[in-house]
């Protein structure tokens, strides 16, 4: 379960140290953006180092590399896949071509590591015109990609509109990104909300996200990690229906009953489906703090 | 890895440590300045050590000013700076 997937930046002691402690489901530690050209060595360094010393709990940890038109990614793999971080997040991935070279290069370092083939996950980040139209294509073309994340900047930029609080610029991305991933079997993600000290506007862009079917939002300040945690959390209200669906369902069987309703309302397949999700994320959750 | 030039690496904020290095030719000279210097000055001098030996450096000038950084973050600059200032010879 990804609800939050906080971005750290790769070359900060302090962040990395402390990043399992925010809460967020996931960190990203970015040797890309946040490290500026002349300290990607430094960056890399530290990410591998916290890789091989420190413990990250039940905090999934996502290395977030260069794209592949730089210099850095072979060197930014070859660095950090020893040490075995759960999910690799290409950048500006806009063909299958890319997803080919990094499955190829992964392949060969877990093989010389003797890590299982595989083991080491894929989450590319679709912030190109072209890396959308190529989405599901993208997303279909390895077993070691689990999702796909929308990053909203670059792709306003590529578009050639301006990038807004509301967001509206960004709505056929986001509709497109959930149908490519759900129609590929894996989980969209949100981009993050940029405006840090704005509380509400936080939760509308969150709650939009939810209803349009992402699993779950990346975030770039900790304070941002609660409040998405809590939308993405199934209610108390969602996992008592969700039980008395399954309970509807058992009662109708017991009685022999074709047709099942609950509260007056037809329970039909899709009902079932979503309360079974439901439960599953309730499970998930127990026991980690929101 | 022989060192040639100076290379830092790190910063001066909470957390991180600042390590210059450079060329000298007897032996490891390590000087260390820490926040916490009584209760892990030797710790810090000795992880250094025993970093910069692993990294295959027998002769340098290490100086590191310590802001109550981790471990880790301690290899990781010392790579970073050796590297930086060994890179010539390496090639």
């Amino acid at each position: 379960m990804r609800r939050t997937m906080l971005f750290l930046p790769g070359n900060s002691p302090n962040m990395i140290a402390n990043g399992s402690f925010l809460g967020a489901d996931s960190i990203i530690l970015d040797l890309e953006d946040a490290v500026s050209p002349d300290n990607k060595d430094a960056a890399r360094n530290l990410v591998k180092s916290a890789l091989k010393h420190l413990t990250f709990g039940t905090c999934e940890v996502i290395v977030r590399i260069n794209s592949l038109d730089t210099p850095y990614w072979e060197i930014d793999l070859e660095e950090v896949v020893p040490y075995h971080p759960d999910v690799i997040m290409p950048t500006k991935v806009s063909d299958c071509l890319t997803i080919e070279l990094l499955v190829e290069k992964l392949d060969t370092l877990e093989q010389k590591c003797g890590l299982e083939i595989g083991s080491v996950k894929l989450l590319p980040l679709i912030e190109t015109a072209l890396g959308l139209e190529h989405a599901y294509s993208i997303a279909s073309s390895s077993k070691r990609i689990v999702g796909l994340l929308l990053g909203a900047e670059d792709l306003t930029a590529d578009l050639r509109c301006e990038r807004t609080k509301e967001g509206r610029e960004i709505e056929y991305a986001r509709g497109r990104l959930v149908n490519a991933a759900r129609a590929a079997g894996v989980e969209p993600y949100d981009c993050p909300f940029t405006a840090i000290a704005d509380p509400e506007g936080l939760a509308v862009d969150t709650m939009l996200a939810k209803s349009l079917g992402f699993s779950g939002k990346a975030v770039i300040n900790p304070r941002h990690v609660s409040r998405v945690n809590e939308i993405f959390s199934p209610t108390t209200g969602e996992i008592e229906y969700a039980k008395n669906v399954f309970a509807a369902i058992e009662e109708a069987g017991k009685l022999g009953k074709g047709a099942i309703s609950l509260n007056g309302k037809m329970i039909d397949a899709p009902i079932v489906q979503r309360a079974k999700l439901v439960l599953e994320a309730a499970r998930a959750l127990e026991g980690v703090n929101t | 890895m022989m060192i040639v030039k100076v290379g830092i690496a790190g910063t001066l904020e909470s957390s991180d440590i600042m390590i210059r290095v450079y060329p000298g030719g007897n032996g490891l000279q390590i000087e260390v300045e820490s926040l916490v210097y009584r209760q892990f000055g030797k710790h810090i001098t000795k992880l250094i050590e025993t970093t910069a030996r692993e990294l295959g450096v027998e002769n340098a000038i290490i100086e590191a000013r310590d802001f109550g950084a981790l471990d880790c973050t301690i290899c990781a600059r010392l790579e970073t700076a050796l590297k930086r200032a060994g890179k010539e010879a390496a090639v």
